[in-house]
Order: C-alpha cells, then structure tokens, then sequence
C-alpha cells in the first residue's frame, strides 16, 4: 500500500483511524486543541512532543480513558462513538500503556486475559485454558518467557512489555497504542520491541507510537504528528523531514516545509504555508 | 533481571519438600503460630485449653467474626475498609429479632413457634445487610467518598438505628429453630458429622485429581505423584481430625437428659453423645467454600483482585470498578447478616451492644490473615484462621486468667507484630 503523504487524506485508500477536531480541557486547561491525526492500515505513526503537550490526552481518548470534550473520531471511514475502554476494544483498538497497565498480583494469563476472562460453561474463570493460549502466544513472541505462575510483579521490564503486547496481539487487534514502549526497556528489549512492531505492520496493524525518543521515530514510524501545548505543529512523512527539523517542531512549534502545518505551528510558518 | 535467572534449576535444598508440595509458606507461618500458641496455652491451663470442649467452644465463638472476615478479605483487597460492621450487625441483629418475636407472629398473625419464621426472619436480615451493604458501597464508588469516612458514619448510624428498631430493649428469646444457627443448641451429632467429614474427604481429593488431570491435559508441568499423594493425606486428617475432636465433645449429662425429657422419653444410663460440627460453624464452612470460589473461579473476584492490584488496570481493561465497589460492599453487608444470625442466635436474643468493637475484630482477623492493606492481597482462609487466633489468644488468656486489660493490651500488641511479620516475610520473598 502506498503510504499517504503527509497528513493528507488519501484518495485511494480509507483511513483505519481518524480523529477531527479534538478537543478536551482539565479545569480549563486545553489539553488538547482542535487536533487532528490519521492512521491508515500498515502504518506506524508517531506522536511526539513534550510531556505535556497532549499526546497522551489524544490517545487516550482513542482508546476510550478519556471523553473528548468535542470532535469526531471515524474508524475505517464511519464514525465511531467511543466512550469506554470496552468502546475501544470493540472497534479492535488495543492499547499498552506507558504505565504497562498491569495488576502486578495477578499471574500473566490473568492479565493477558483481564476483562475478557474465558470461562467455562458453568461461568467460572477457565484458568488452564487462559494459561495454555497464554503459553502458545509467548512462545511466539517471547520463547524466554516461562514464568507462568507468578505475579508479574517478580517479571523483568520486557517479560511485562511483551505479556502488555500479547494482550494486544491476542485479541486481533487491527489498530495499536504504544504509548512509549520502550520507556523501561534495556537495549535487547527495545530491539525485540522493534522487530516486534516491524512485524505487526506486516500484518497490515496500524499503529499509533507515542515517543520521546526521535532515534526510535526515525527507525520505526512511517510518518509523524507533533504536538505542543495540545495543539498539532505539523505532520510529516519521516522521509521528508530530518531530525533536527523535528526537533525544531517539538521545542518551537517550527513548522518545516516537508511538514504539514497544523494550528499549533508558529503564526509565521501558518502564513507561508 | 535476565532470563538466565529465570528457569529456576530445581536444586534440592531444605526446602524442597515444601516446594514440591507447592504449600503456601505464609500458611504454614501461620499454623506453626497458631499451634505454638495452643500448646503454650494448654501448658498454662494444665491442660485444659486442648479439650475437644474447649476446641468446640473455640469454633463456635470464632464463627460470627471469621464470616465477616471473608468479606472483609474483599474489601481490604479492593484497597478499602468496613468500620461499620458490627454497628450493622447490631442492627440486622435487630431487625431479625423484631421480625421473628413480633412483626411474623403478631402483625403477620403465624404465632410464635412457625416453621417458616426462622427463614424468612434471615432472608429479610439478609435483604437489610445487603442494600445497607450496597448503598454504603454506592457512597463510596459513586459518589467518591472515602470507604474510611461512609463507615465511621455507618458505625455511628447504625449502631444507633439498632436502638431505634429496639427501643433499647433487649429482643428474645428468638424462634427455637433460628436458634440452632446458633452452636451448642444446633449440632450435627456424630454420624452426620462423621458423614459430611468422609464427603468433604472425596470432595478433595476429586478436586485434587481433577486439577492434576486438567494440567496434564494441557501438558503443563505437574507436581510430582508422591507429593499430591501427601497432599491428599494430609487435607484428609485434617478433616478428618476435625470431625473427631468435635464428635469427642461430649453433651453435658443435663442437657442430653433435658432433650430426651422433651421427646417425652428416658435417657438410657449411662449414654454419651458427642456433639459434632455446630451448624453454625457448617455455616462458616459453606460462606468459606462460598467465598473461596467467588475469589479463585469468578470474573467478580478476579475483578476485585485486579483492581486491588492496579486500579487504573483494571478500569482500563473495561471493568466497572465503581460497580464492583458496590457488590463488594454488598457482599460484606450480607455477611453481616449470616453473622448477625449467628450472633444473636447464639445468645437467643438480640441485645443493644451485640457486635461491638466487632469491626476491630474483622480487621485484624483479616490482616494477620495475610490480607494487605494495600490492596490486591488476601485468601479467605488466612481470614479464618486469624479469626481463629483471635479468638484463641482471648479465650486462652481468660482461661490462664490474665486480667481483661492485659488481654487487650497483648491482642493489639499481637495484630502489630503480626503485620510486621508479614512486612518482613515479603520483603524476603518479594512477593
């Protein structure tokens, strides 16, 4: 599939994600500011910014956290109404959390499973069938992974990450939130991180990557969308901006000319665009 | 941590044998304390304190508080608290009572002594429980309320709600059958007891098997067959033990010859009979099983130990954690009521002060039980047995005749070692 230019809605193919004009505010503070991003099949886009300036807000409002306050979010073209985390999970939006929203005391089959628990036919939680599917999807994504029975509190960074990724993956989802991913990962782990989302692309996911890191941008999204005090400064494809440029959008809402501006780029960059 | 570190080379130590049994070491700290403090007290006692009369008066006692124990493991699991139980207990008790003596025989014209009093004075207190249980729970889940703050004022109001039912009066004597909910006037007798100890028998070790076959079926490891096998053999005598020693308590000479003067027959010379499992401990019994399988086989209690763990987790995962705070506050009001029960039965009336300082008791039964303050932590049995120690330590020190403020004076020093143990024992394990 071809990949849209920056920001610009493609004739061709409908956008698994769009979300227009979003607006929220905390006690009147704009969290996010009429925002805008897309996300078409076998796309990884990333959002950057400061912290604080509305990247999570926006996601968490796509995977059903937060209500927006205004706008519209459409999921493969026809609007969607997303209210509740269980909202977002039927649209097969699959959220891991930079927080890796985990119940530590609970085992990984319970939390793989958490919500979505399978159950027996008199209706009680069905713990060796969950442990089973839960060792088959490890051994795909993380053969190394054999503790099974404990808490995952006693599990390294990675074994969390991947028991948050197998929850995604398990149940099909078709659009991922990664919100800082590879925060509390050593280098091994980030890189199966990577591989790990090289491979879901494949598999035609679109993928929402939320970072601070730009080398991480840079090596894995195919365009991005940057955010400074809730407002988009700009979208572009990766290709068509260099780092520093994208530097220059997070610090001073500097829109460059591979980028399209949004509403948070500086006036100047608005009027020569 | 790497994942070298991680595939646990089996290598034999001293603690193999327990690991291969799989037993809960927390458990086991707890009844090595609980038999360590029953053989000081039958030292002191010269003996007297590890009766089977005595066991059995133990049980009986320990049942009203280990039942809102369990409910309150639930509580303290989703990171709150219940202050106002035995205030609650006090005025379910109430309600019962007036129920049972008045509202039925009188009012409803069914007279005293009606076969259907009995269960519909405890499904009405179960009904009270519950909504005052669940519009507590509603305060705290909706409305944002602290948990801490509704129960402090649930301990005052329903304290005093209890008078108001009762006009301050004691209610009774309570219908004759509501009363063997009670202990020693409600027994199973020996061979219904030794007949529930054998089905309990196969009941375990069904579920032993079953959970082995279901592994194996899987392919995931299983313990190896020896240790099921001691596994099996132990739970037996223990159950089996159980029975034995209430069976061994025997009916005092009076009371058998009062029961068989009531039957209009003679006791024959020379009869003893032992008294069995009271049905109020039967009763503990079922809640035990009850809860267990609410908290290990449910979506609800997997919700509650999820949320307990990680609240915004368990919001984020789709689960109503506002709604769970409802039914879990719920479930603590009703069992407030079957202890109400208990309770009141067990004295045959229902007076002003029945239940105080009952919150206390529930909350320390369930921390040194291994319930976490913080959340996400705690088993029902742990809650059963601190019930259990509780109990022992206050009727062992009666016993001894330690004077009653020393009594509490070593209760609450005991519930603070009791945590600091826990604290330690955790840091070490780190779990």
């Amino acid at each position: 599939m071809a990949t849209p230019l920056g920001g610009m809605p493609n004739q061709g193919a409908t956008p698994l994600v769009e979300m227009k004009d979003i607006c929220i505010s905390f006690g009147g503070v704009h969290a996010v500011d009429h925002a805008y991003v897309d996300l078409y099949p076998g796309e990884v886009v990333g959002l950057l910014g400061h912290n604080g300036a509305g990247k999570s807000t926006l996601i968490k409002i796509l995977s059903g956290a937060y209500r927006p306050d205004s706008g519209e979010i459409r999921i493969d073209g026809k609007p969607a109404t997303i209210n509740s985390p269980r909202d977002a999970r039927s649209y097969n939006i699959e959220t891991i959390y930079q927080t890796l929203a985990l119940a530590d005391n609970l085992d990984a089959a319970s939390n793989l499973f958490l919500g979505r628990e399978l159950v027996t036919p008199f209706g009680f939680v069905n713990d060796d069938q969950m442990e089973a599917e839960t060792r088959k999807i490890m051994g795909k994504l993380n053969p190394n992974f054999k503790k099974f029975k404990v808490p995952v509190k006693a599990l390294s960074g990675g074994q969390r990450q991947s028991v948050a990724i197998a929850r995604a993956v398990y149940f099909n989802a078709r659009i991922l939130i990664m919100d800082e991913p590879t925060a509390a990962l050593g280098v091994h782990e980030t890189q199966m991180v990577g591989e790990l989302i090289q491979e879901l692309k494949r598999q035609g996911l679109g993928i929402f990557l939320i970072s601070h890191d730009i080398e991480d941008v840079f090596e894995l999204c195919d365009r991005l969308t940057v955010m400074k005090n809730g407002r988009v400064v700009g979208t572009a494809r990766t290709q068509d901006v260099t780092k520093d440029e994208v530097l220059g959008m997070i610090i001073l809402g500097k829109c460059p000319p591979g980028a399209k501006p949004g509403p948070g780029a500086m006036a100047e960059d608005l009027e020569a665009a | 941590m790497s994942d070298a570190t991680l595939s646990g080379s089996k290598t034999p130590t001293a603690r193999s044998l327990v690991s291969a049994l799989q037993l809960d070491t927390r458990l086991l700290g707890m009844i090595g304390a609980f038999i360590v403090l029953c053989i000081v007290f039958n030292v002191f006692t010269d003996g007297r304190f590890l009766t089977p009369r005595n066991i059995f008066n133990l049980t009986i006692q320990t049942v009203s508080v280990a039942i809102m124990a369990t409910g309150m493991v639930f509580i303290i699991v989703t990171r709150h608290i219940d202050l106002s139980v035995g205030s609650l207990l006090a005025t379910v008790a109430a309600v019962m009572a007036v129920v049972q003596t008045q509202v039925l025989p009188v009012t409803f014209g069914l007279g005293l002594g009606h076969p259907a009093i009995w269960i519909i004075a405890l499904v009405v207190g179960l009904i009270v429980g519950a909504g005052i249980g669940a519009f507590q729970g509603w305060m705290v889940g909706y409305l944002g309320i602290p948990a801490f703050i509704v129960t402090l004022g649930g301990l005052l109001v329903w304290r005093n709600a209890a008078w108001f039912i009762t006009n301050g009066q004691t209610i009774g004597p309570l219908d004759e059958t509501f009363a063997i909910m009670g202990g020693a006037g409600g027994t199973m007798g020996e061979t219904w007891s030794w007949v529930l100890g054998l089905v309990a028998v196969g009941v375990s070790i069904w579920l032993l098997l079953s959970a082995r076959r279901r592994r194996a079926a899987h392919g995931f490891p299983v313990k190896p067959a020896w240790a099921e096998a001691t596994m099996a053999v132990i739970i037996s005598g223990a159950i089996l033990g159980f029975v034995a020693v209430l069976n061994a308590a025997e009916i005092p000479a009076q009371r058998l010859q009062r029961i068989f003067a009531a039957q209009g027959q003679t006791m024959p010379e020379g009869l003893v009979m032992g008294y069995g499992i009271p049905i109020s401990v039967l009763l503990l019994i079922v809640v035990a099983v009850a809860m267990t399988v609410i908290a290990r086989r449910t979506r609800l209690g997997r919700y509650i130990f999820a949320t307990g763990g990680n609240p915004d987790a368990a919001e984020l995962s789709g689960i109503n954690t506002r709604l769970l705070t409802v039914k879990v506050f719920a479930l603590m009001g009703g069992l407030c009521a079957l202890s109400a029960a208990v309770a009141s039965a067990r004295l045959g009336f229902s007076t002003n002060d029945i239940g105080t300082l009952d919150e206390l008791r529930v909350i320390a039964a369930a921390v040194i039980g291994g319930t976490a303050l913080s959340g996400g932590i705690g088993t029902i049995y742990g809650a059963i047995l601190g019930a259990l120690i509780m109990q022992s330590l206050q009727s062992g020190m009666a016993m001894v005749g330690v004077d009653a403020p020393l009594q509490a004076i070593v209760v609450g020093i005991v519930l603070v070692l009791a945590v600091l143990v826990d604290i330690l024992y955790r840091k070490r394990t780190g779990d």
